[in-house]
């Protein structure tokens, strides 16, 4: 059904007239002009259209937007910006942990959530947490460390 | 001194250089990048040659015209082949900018230097730059083949890590073709024939309109083609969705399942080249043989395929994420009946396809669409199903080995048989050219430099293991596949030096020796020795533990194409229902080293495809095609399964030609993981993937 739908994205209150069946990463791609998810299988299996919604990174293609009004959206956009970069994705570009890219804004997004839950992660709780994001280029190893190398930052800027 | 290749085919230094705008130097390539870092290690080449900064350098992106003519980017050549050109075309200009120079301020060449495009007179600014003397310089101008290269002594930039250029852009969220939607665009989708036979006869519009309403669709029916143009993305996919489930075709593909295994090459038709060697004699030398097999491999793009197009004005301009934009624009041409001259096409890119995926079928549909729909931007994404399900695949090969030991216990007479399907035919029929009916492609053109009678198929690439080995013979069987297959990363050559690197384990385990001295006593080339050496010691292969533990460590070796990088891999594991990779090594020679963390990029990902394609990939046919249309079906290696990988890189070699590093580390990867897990299990398979089953049937039989 068409009608007015307002959703929390970024922090911002964004009033929309869609249909309410529509996926949360079709509004945020064709409606929202944010861009950071990405269309990867469209059922869930992939992690290049992860969103952070109340505190859970999950698939925004199997997301209805009729059921996401009161509760928070984080994309991509919202974590950081080259202008004032996130730690993860400073972390990003000084590892080089990345080739083609595509699963990179899923995978930052699995990542903040995760350290959002708990800041100083192992190597095995990071890889468990992003086994559902898939990479097909193989930059595995170096996306594990640096999400670990941004969590010790953060940990080390916490406690100072 | 001769000129390279790509600056030959496309000989004006303007085309590759040039200083238009203020203390920019803009450096044009034909190259494109898809995260492989080609641009950043080019644009490196280029600073070095003219020393500026690497920020002083616009790469160009990749566009029909504004670029050099440089073809595919395909072959881990980008470094060697386009890197060589943009040298010697800055070489050039650098040299024509410094005579202009000395003759201005009356010096001799030899007394400036260069240092971020300004010029220096025994070190002291001249207050003459290349901007202030563009006007000057004509570099509408042929290469001279004259101008020298600054030795690798004096590289300052060469040599180097660099951060990747494009991939800041990719870790904020931007980047892709995929997120191009100008002004008024329409998205479409394509029904695709299930076969190039098949033809279609029954669609029920009413049910496609009745599915996306309230949003409205065009249906755009020709032949056996069919889009589905709306302003709506979700009700183009509904359209097609819809449209799937009502079509009615005539000589749809009826595959039987067990095509998806590899004993059914030999059983398709074929086209045999036969060795020119005779036979081998009788002898009463030891002789062993055993065939190895890898099976149809997805691109696996995490991105499916994309294509936007415009065509107003009788002209068409496409934007794509294909491996070249000039090829493009030939197919374009063809299909959609355009003078060359029409037709622009903009390189965007896409996700990692590691070869020829949907990406050049996916720009022609919006091709196919916007001559038809003139006026508005068409922008095709392919979904999920379409990319698993109607890209080439990379072909299944089965590879039989014969070889014969001397009586010292070394290789004295080696066969290698082959039955493989093209590994670039693919680009041979497009799959909107098909659905519209036009006459069958012409067949691809053969890679240019080949000498004379010689025949190039990726299926024989590595063909032979990389050891002094007295008498070799290659025959290859080319198989009609049962669906389309075209260039997948390494074409045949990960898969020949998986089952030549496993089966030199089995021929020293018949002489008696260990693998790695049995390895090294049939190699004279230093540099081969010292990746062999080299990565023996990183992986503790002294202290290899007996065989049939479920523990293993597995060793390979092998030089690319026989004349590209040296690398050796090896691979620690445990085996009991399944393999669990514990660690990787590789250790890479591939001469002049022009981003070392971009090279151990590209290798440690090519470590690692090779491990899902060993432990877990397998296309599989049925029915209409291919059934395995989703990641659930087709299940790639996952971070919780991903071994550590070191990696290291020989840089001692900075004289010599740089070799590309893109596919070097796949087969020899592949080949350590057979190795490790035959030591682990005690028992060798062969055929991969390495799936619970055939480890349950090996220990069942061992």
């Amino acid at each position: 059904m068409i009608r007015d739908i307002d959703l929390a994205i970024n922090g911002e209150r964004r009033r929309l007239r869609v249909d309410d069946t529509a996926t949360l990463l079709d509004v945020l791609r064709n409606e929202l002009d944010l861009k950071a998810a990405r269309f990867g299988c469209g059922a869930g299996q992939c992690g290049t259209c992860a969103v952070i919604v109340d505190g859970e990174d999950i698939a925004a293609c199997q997301l209805e937007v009729g059921n996401l009004e009161g509760k928070a959206i984080t994309t991509l956009e919202g974590i950081g910006t080259a202008s004032n970069p996130h730690p993860l994705q400073t972390a990003f570009i000084e590892l080089q942990a990345g080739q083609c890219g595509y699963c990179l804004a899923g995978i930052l997004v699995g990542a903040k959530a995760l350290l959002d839950r708990n800041p100083t992660p192992t190597r095995s709780e990071i890889a468990a947490a992003l086994s559902w994001h898939l990479c097909r280029c193989g930059a595995h190893n170096r996306i594990l460390a640096a999400v670990a190398l941004a969590a010790e930052r953060m940990s080390r800027r916490a406690a100072a | 001194m001769s000129v390279p290749a790509s600056l030959a085919a496309n000989p004006r230094l303007d085309r590759w250089v040039g200083f238009e705008t203020p203390g920019r130097a803009r450096v044009a390539i034909g190259k494109v990048e898809y995260g492989q870092g080609a641009l950043t290690g080019l644009a490196q080449i280029a600073a070095e040659e003219l020393d500026v900064t690497m920020d002083q350098v616009d790469l160009v992106n990749p566009e029909t015209d504004a670029s050099p003519d440089e073809g595919l980017t395909v072959g881990s050549m980008s470094t060697e082949t386009s890197g060589a050109s943009i040298r010697a075309a800055c070489a050039e200009a650098r040299a024509l900018f410094v005579a202009a120079a000395a003759h201005r301020l009356g010096c001799a060449p030899g007394a400036l230097e260069i240092d971020g495009g300004a010029f220096l007179l025994e070190g002291e600014p001249s207050g003459l730059d290349y901007w202030t003397l563009a006007s000057e310089v004509d570099l509408a101008v042929a290469p001279t083949g004259e101008a020298k290269a600054k030795p690798p002594e004096q590289h300052r930039i060469v040599g180097r890590d660099f951060g990747r250029l494009d991939l800041p852009a990719k870790v904020f969220g931007q980047a892709y073709l995929h997120d191009l939607a100008p002004e008024g665009v329409l998205h479409a989708r394509v029904l695709r024939q299930p076969g190039f036979k098949a033809t279609l006869v029954g669609l029920n519009e009413t049910a496609i309109r009745h599915a996306v309403a309230p949003a409205e669709v065009e249906i755009l029916r020709e032949a056996s083609f069919v889009a589905f143009i709306s302003k709506s993305e979700a009700a183009a996919v509904a359209a097609v969705n819809a449209a799937e489930q009502g079509a009615q075709w005539n000589e749809a593909r009826d595959l039987a399942p067990a095509l998806s295994e590899t004993a059914s090459l030999k059983e398709l038709p074929c086209q045999s080249f036969p060795s020119p060697e005779a036979p081998p004699e009788p002898s009463n030398r030891r002789r062993h043989s055993a065939g190895y097999s890898r099976p149809y491999i997805a691109h696996g793009s995490m991105g499916p395929s994309c294509g936007l197009a415009l065509y107003e004005a009788g002209e068409l301009t496409v934007w794509t994420h294909a491996q070249g934009v000039y090829p493009m624009r030939a197919l374009l041409a063809r299909v959609c009946s355009l003078e060359p001259s029409k037709i622009k096409v903009i390189h965007a890119q896409g996700a990692g396809a590691y070869g020829h995926n949907g990406s050049d079928d996916a720009a022609v549909d919006a091709a196919v669409i916007a001559v038809r729909r003139p006026g508005r931007p068409i922008r095709v994404l392919w979904r999920r199903e379409d990319e698993f399900g109607h890209e080439p695949v990379g072909t299944a090969m089965h590879v039989e080995l014969t070889a014969e030991l001397d009586a010292g216990g070394r290789i004295a007479d080696y066969a290698t048989e082959i039955w493989s399907g093209s590994h670039t035919g693919g680009r041979g029929r497009c799959l909107a050219e098909t659905a519209l009916g036009l006459p069958p492609a012409p067949p691809p053109a053969a890679p240019p430099n080949l000498p004379p009678g010689v025949r190039f198929s990726g299926g024989i690439l590595n063909a032979i293991p990389s050891y002094d080995i007295p008498v070799k013979r290659v025959t290859e069987h080319v198989v009609q596949a049962p669906v389309r297959t075209s260039s997948l990363r390494g074409l045949g050559g990960p898969v020949n030096t998986y089952a030549n690197e496993c089966f030199v384990d089995e021929l020293a385990e018949l002489a008696g020796e260990d693998p790695v001295a049995f390895r090294l006593a049939q190699i004279s080339d230093p540099r081969a020795i010292a990746v062999v050496e080299r990565t023996a010691a990183m992986c503790g292969w002294a202290q290899r533990g007996e065989a049939g533990t479920g523990r293993g460590l597995g060793f390979a070796y092998c030089r690319y194409r026989d004349r590209g990088a040296y690398v050796a891999a090896a691979a620690a594991l445990t085996v009991d229902t399944e393999v669990r990779l514990e660690r990787m090594w590789c250790v890479t020679d591939c001469g002049q080293v022009i981003n070392p963390d971009a090279c151990k990029n590209q290798l440690e990902g090519g470590m690692i495809m090779a491990a899902s394609w060993a432990l877990k990939e397998q296309v599989k046919l049925a029915g209409r095609g291919i059934a395995s249309t989703t990641w659930d079906d087709y299940p790639i290696l996952r971070f919780d399964e991903v071994p550590p990988v070191d990696v290291e890189l020989m840089m001692n070699q900075q004289h010599q030609r740089s070799s590309g590093t893109g596919e070097v580390s796949l087969g020899p990867a592949l080949a350590a993981i057979g190795n490790a897990v035959a030591h682990a299990l005690g028992a060798r398979l062969r055929d991969l993937p390495f799936t619970r089953d055939r480890i349950a049937r090996a220990l069942l039989a061992g």
